[in-house]
């Protein structure tokens, strides 16, 4: 991976504007054989658009592709495939109604003999790609019964079946825990082994120095840096992705807590949970910590009455309350922001003004109708609020990058002024200098006397910004920890057993 | 706001929003008219157009309806049937000695509990909407003949046909209803929470659900609305005709359909305006009455129909689809 050797990707001068964002300027990346290289920068930076001209996605303005040397038209993905790249993008793009097999071999599945689809063959081919990116599951399960983390390993799985030259992964561990984010490394270092060459994008920057050689900063559409991950530092980097030094990522003040807000006591469901209880005091940041598949999303949704409870009881304020759909949890002033926004979440179709008013619309109406005044106000608000990167309030939010869609639906929860929030994996896929903002937020509603329960992937997160912390194991809640001096070694010491 | 954000808002503008897909479509309807014009000066008499007007405007109040149920990601193929048991109910009520008012209320209230029963299927038996109103197509057309024995109900009071033959104004009356409605539709759908929500559901379910609307209770009320509106539909055209005929409305729910697909509804949901729904209904009228004043087969009209179906969505798609 020294300079020497010929690169076997040359981009140059690469431009591509949308209608009202430059998304691109004039971009020169080069990625050697055998290197991981880091592509990283803000929210809307335009990482996502770079690597959806190399998987024929979008097309290039202007500026120049040259693999192995050779200049290469990229006009759609399966030039794009044909030439060696394969992708995983940062909106899975899995078929919920199929199988694991069937996602894995879409459109090119195995044919036997007799003109039909080989079963048995595309099995054995799946098992074996299972195998490696280490996921137990059965081949022939539907990929929609799968949690967010396994869709993403599936996806792992189905890129390293093209056994590309060039493999882009589009924040893969943003939905990961840290067991599957050191799976997923085995596989990168393995691969680098091979010769193929993996760009990888994350705002985790602990992961730059874990996996790459080299990292590319991109800043509004530029090229604003690159460098060799064992000679920089992470403060280099972020300061060449904001332009700004940022300080301590997790702003968590000390709020006075008061009396309890939410309480889950026994709480079952028909096969995933088991007698849990918990308590969240306004004033308290509660976060929850486990694996995936530990059950942390399947209580919040039960909370909220999204998911039918077997057995349990929840009380808000002291009191009883009868949450059967999520209607009445609204009503008892509870607010969720789910895991999964493309699904759970946003109406890609509709604009970022409408999605952000879209749970708080009594906030913003006379009556029956919408007062489109203040709804516009609303949205300004948190537009500026949270940053939100966007031409218009009249953007449709598919069109906006994935960190920058991920603020809207905070925003969204955040207008509705809810007295107990519920965050689960808040700032999945938000930059560092947001991120900050986030926690900054939560801090200040904490402070207002909103009780929050923090839902995290990230250990630092959950230990930087929770008062107390929660830790479940396969349904059942296993015991919970103070703040202080907790470490994630004891944390993932009672997640594990 | 500076020129640049200007030029962004307009081309956004142009992609996006419905407002540019029905500006489309009225060009497609001045195209068509002009060309008619040409064609056969007779077009352009006042008599002729508010003909015209009075015949589409049924299907129009009907296409109005059915475009919430579309907007929700679903179909209701009954309205046709309902259109019928409508018009054969106040017909019905009428020669009971009813009095006009109070029969009409009844005939959209049997269309409402049409719907209701299509939307209870809908969510609660989760059949697939066009199972379900496939299925109460046949039933709700088998209480037509049942009611009637398959004769048609004439020997109203003369009151009957006041609602599709009265004119105000030198205007007829359906053309006024067919406004009425559009503006009440319109006004629903854009300004109020409920027509809002109704949007999110047909762009995302799972999302709406979970932003706290009682997406059931939503897409029942849909399906009310669209009932109520053929039931009109078919009071209209009853009214229109001096006669209940129980079979009334076979295939009318075609026509309403196509007007909103034309008129730029998608059939996955989540867009679609209520002018462009009168729009595509009007598109269809001029057509019909193209057909007549070129003295065109009647065999060819359903043939042209389709290409126009297909040609208006096409030239919308074209709009579209840019990367
Ligand atoms: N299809 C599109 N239509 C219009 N604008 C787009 C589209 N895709 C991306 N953009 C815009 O281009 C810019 C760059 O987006 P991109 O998705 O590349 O950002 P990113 O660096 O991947 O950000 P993130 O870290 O949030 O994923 C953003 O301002 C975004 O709003
Ligand atoms: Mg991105």
């Amino acid at each position: 991976m020294s300079e020497q050797t010929r690169p076997l990707l040359e981009m140059r001068g690469v431009s591509k504007s949308f209608p009202g964002v430059k998304a691109l300027d004039r971009v020169d990346l080069q990625v050697y054989p055998g290197e991981v290289l880091a592509l990283v920068g803000e929210n809307g930076a335009g990482k996502s658009t770079l690597m959806k001209i190399l998987s024929g996605v979008h097309r290039m303005d202007e500026g120049e592709i040259y693999l192995e040397g050779k200049a290469v038209s990229l006009p759609d993905p399966l030039s794009s495939q044909k030439a060696g790249i394969s992708i995983i993008y940062q909106e899975l793009n899995t078929l919920n109604n199929l199988s694991i097999a069937e996602n894995i071999f879409i459109g090119r599945e195995p044919i036997a003999k007799n003109g039909l689809v080989d079963r048995q063959r595309q099995h054995r081919e799946a098992r074996a790609l299972l195998d490696e990116v280490k996921l137990p599951l059965d081949t022939q399960t539907l990929t929609g019964k799968l949690s967010t983390a396994q869709k993403q390993m599936v996806e792992v799985a189905k890129a390293l079946s093209f056994n590309a030259k060039l493999i882009i992964m589009d924040e893969p561990t943003s939905s990961l825990t840290n067991a599957e984010t050191r799976t997923l490394f085995d596989i990168v270092r393995r691969l680098k082994a091979r010769g193929v060459a993996i760009v990888f994008i994350t705002h985790r920057m602990v992961e730059i120095f874990q996996i790459a050689d080299r990292v590319a900063v991109l800043r509004d559409g530029q090229m604003a840096a690159t460098m060799h991950a064992r000679d920089t530092t992470e403060a280099d980097i972020i300061s060449a992705m904001v332009g700004r030094e940022i300080g301590d990522l997790y702003v968590k003040e000390v709020a006075p807590l008061g009396e309890v807000a939410l309480e889950v006591q026994g709480l079952s469901t028909k096969n995933r949970l088991h007698d849990v209880s918990f308590y969240v005091r306004s004033g308290e940041i509660l976060g929850f910590a486990g694996l995936v598949g530990a059950g942390r999303s399947e209580v919040m949704r039960a909370v909220f009455g999204i998911d039918p409870r077997q057995s349990g009881t929840i009380l808000v304020r002291g009191k009883k309350a009868a949450i059967r759909k999520t209607g009445d949890a609204l009503r008892y002033g509870i607010g969720f922001v789910p895991e999964d926004r493309k699904e759970q979440a946003l109406i890609l179709d509709m604009t970022v003004k409408k999605n952000m008013s879209l749970a708080a619309l009594d906030r913003v109406s006379r009556g029956w109708f919408i007062d489109r005044l203040r709804e516009s106000r609303l949205a300004e608000k948190f537009v500026s609020l949270l940053r939100v990167r966007t031409p218009s309030l009249e953007q449709r939010v598919k069109n906006l990058s994935g960190g920058n869609q991920q603020k809207v639906v905070i925003a969204k929860w955040m207008a509705n002024e809810p007295l107990i929030l519920i965050l689960d994996e808040p700032t999945r896929g938000i930059d560092v200098g947001a991120k900050k903002e986030i926690h900054k937020l939560m801090s200040d509603l904490a402070r207002q006397g909103v009780a929050i329960v923090l839902v995290s992937s990230e250990l630092p997160e959950v230990i930087g910004m929770s008062d107390r912390i929660v830790v479940m194991h396969e349904g059942r809640v296993k015991g919970s920890f103070d703040r202080r001096g907790v470490t994630q070694e004891e944390i993932m010491q009672m997640a594990v057993s | 706001m500076n020129p640049q954000d200007k030029k962004t808002n307009l081309s956004l503008w142009y992609r996006n929003s419905s407002a540019a897909s029905t500006l489309t479509i009225l060009l497609i309807l001045l195209l068509m008219s002009t060309a008619l014009a040409i064609a056969a000066p007779a077009f352009l008499k006042a008599s002729n157009l508010l003909s015209t007007a009075r015949n589409f405007s049924a299907i129009a109040v009907a296409g109005i309806g059915v475009s919430v149920v579309i907007l929700t990601g679903n179909i209701d193929i009954s309205i046709g049937s309902i259109y019928g048991l409508a018009g054969v109910s106040v017909a019905m009520l009428m020669k009971s000695g009813w009095s006009l008012v109070p029969a009409v209320a009844a005939g959209m209230a049997v269309g409402g509990l049409c719907g209701l029963a299509n939307g209870l299927l809908v969510v609660y038996l989760r059949l697939p909407s066009y199972i379900a109103t496939l299925g109460m197509m046949q039933i709700v057309r088998g209480v037509c003949y049942i009611l009637t024995q398959g004769y048609p109900v004439s020997g109203m009071a003369d009151s009957f046909k006041w609602i599709g033959q009265g004119e105000l104004m030198g205007v007829p009356l359906p053309i006024y209803f067919m406004v009425l409605f559009a503006l009440v539709f319109a006004v629903f759908r854009n300004r109020t929470k409920t027509g809002r929500r109704i949007f999110a559901l047909g762009g995302n379910e799972e999302a709406t659900r979970i932003s706290g609307v009682n997406t059931k209770a939503l897409k029942i009320l849909c399906f009310v609305l669209a009932g109520v509106c053929a039931a009109f539909a078919g009071v209209i055209n009853a009214s229109k005709v001096g006669v209940a005929q129980p079979t009334a409305g076979n295939g009318f729910e075609m026509d309403a359909i196509a007007s909103v697909i034309i008129g730029g509804s998608s059939m996955g949901g989540g867009v679609g305006t209520v002018t462009g729904t009168l729009i595509g209904a009007a598109i269809m009228g001029v057509l019909r009455n193209a057909l007549v004043l070129l003295s065109v087969e009647s065999y060819w009209q359903t043939l042209v129909m389709g290409v126009v179906i297909i040609s208006a969505v096409t030239i919308d798609q074209l709009r579209k689809a840019r990367r």
